[in-house]
């Protein structure tokens, strides 16, 4: 294949990847990897340094045009990112020495993982407001707008959280992915932070521990400049076209279809990990 | 405060994306016809690889390096982010976020600079 048709290509599956991330909400990071290494045969390594690279995109630039401000704590964002930030540096440290098809058996069951959270229905729990021991010390309460005013919430569990965090971090640098839906999870399920918090807060965070990990990839030589442009052009524009329709566009049915498409994606890499194909 | 920062970034990775945009229609103008294939991992070159050769190599403009320049812009958009971050609270006084901002910084730009985990 010549490199423009190879661009070409690639530029189109990551507008589409982009798209159904911003879309879904999920975001596009978990398609990627799959699609260049299923599809176009790119080894893992040269797919996790570009999916790195769009993710990053994404998360710092694209997001911000549908993102309102004033739901972003901070405070739990920074401090969580000591976790993602120190899990992206050790999964970076050992990505070199885990075998690509034990890699492949990972995304397999972090793709089925991402495929069950999407079909659970999204309902905005019940806020609490018993003080925390780690939340008090750490000034994380906050309060986030809402129809009735701003709405004053409680963090709970900052330690399972934290850990959370560190895994999410890991995962994301061995695979290539921003691991929101581990962070999402994390603060809405664990520590009970608002849905619309967790989700802005997540995103805060997902740039940065992919640049973590991206930093040391591009010393390692992970990160190749004719695969990653038409990556990470494409997947920005599938972002920021995703945004502007969504609105318009029917979410229940786009998120069905990204959970198959998931799946089928989930069950090939599992094949190839166990038959060693990738 | 987070609005600035957040608009300042949005700028940061619109100058990374049109840098990218410039080197791979340059890369695509000289390499387009070759054919390439990424199925065995070899690494990038040497001069790929380390900030000041691919800052040395933009400005030659090597479409490689110039794209590998404006991916480099990208992955530091975030660490910038933190940096205002860290300006944000020590403007507050939060003497606790600072130290807390500070040790994600030093360990974003360990790996950023250095490349070691």
């Amino acid at each position: 294949m010549t490199t423009l048709t190879f661009a070409l290509l690639i530029a189109g599956g990551s507008v589409t990847a982009g798209m159904l991330g911003a879309l879904t909400g999920l975001g596009g990071g978990i398609i990627v990897v799959p699609m260049l290494t299923l599809l176009f045969h790119v080894d893992l390594r040269y797919a996790v340094g570009a999916s790195l690279v769009s993710v990053i995109a994404t998360s710092s630039g694209a997001a911000a045009a549908y993102v309102r401000e004033g739901y972003t704590n901070v405070r739990v964002g920074i401090l969580l990112e000591v976790a993602t930030t120190v899990g992206a540096l050790v999964g970076a440290a050992v990505s070199g020495f885990i075998p690509t098809s034990a890699l492949a058996i990972l995304f397999g069951c972090v793709l089925l993982f991402t495929a069950i959270r999407s079909l659970q229905p999204r309902a905005e729990h019940e806020l609490l407001t018993t003080p925390d021991k780690w939340a008090k010390r750490w000034r994380l309460d906050s309060t986030y707008p809402t129809a009735d005013g701003l709405q004053h919430y409680s963090v709970q569990r900052v330690p399972v959280g934290f850990s959370l965090m560190f895994v999410a971090g890991i995962l994301s640098a061995l695979l290539g992915i921003g691991s929101g839906i581990i962070k999402v999870l994390a603060m809405d399920q664990m520590m009970r932070l608002p849905f619309k918090v967790s989700t802005t807060t997540s995103n805060f965070m997902i740039g940065v521990t992919a640049a973590a990990s991206a930093g040391v990839y591009l010393h390692r030589g992970y990160i190749d400049p004719v695969l990653s442009f038409p990556v990470m052009l494409g997947v920005l524009a599938g972002a920021l076209l995703g945004a502007r329709i969504l609105g318009r566009a029917n979410t229940k049915l786009l998120r069905q279809l990204f959970t198959v498409v998931v799946v089928v994606m989930a069950a090939e890499m599992l094949y190839k990990g166990f038959t060693g194909g990738l | 405060m987070e609005q600035v920062i957040g608009r300042l970034l949005q700028i940061g990775v619109l100058l990374a994306a049109l840098v990218v945009l410039v080197g791979g229609a340059l890369i695509l103008a000289q390499h387009g016809g070759t054919a390439t294939s990424y199925a065995v991992f070899q690494g990038e070159p040497e001069f790929l690889r380390s900030i000041g050769s691919i800052v040395r190599g933009a400005f030659a403009l090597n479409s490689l390096a110039l794209t590998q320049l404006g991916l480099l812009l990208l992955i530091a958009t975030p660490i910038v982010r933190v940096a205002f971050t860290l300006g944000a609270f020590a403007l507050q006084r939060d003497r606790t976020y600072v130290v807390v901002t500070t040790i994600v910084l030093v360990l974003l730009l360990y790996g950023f600079l250095y490349g070691k985990a």
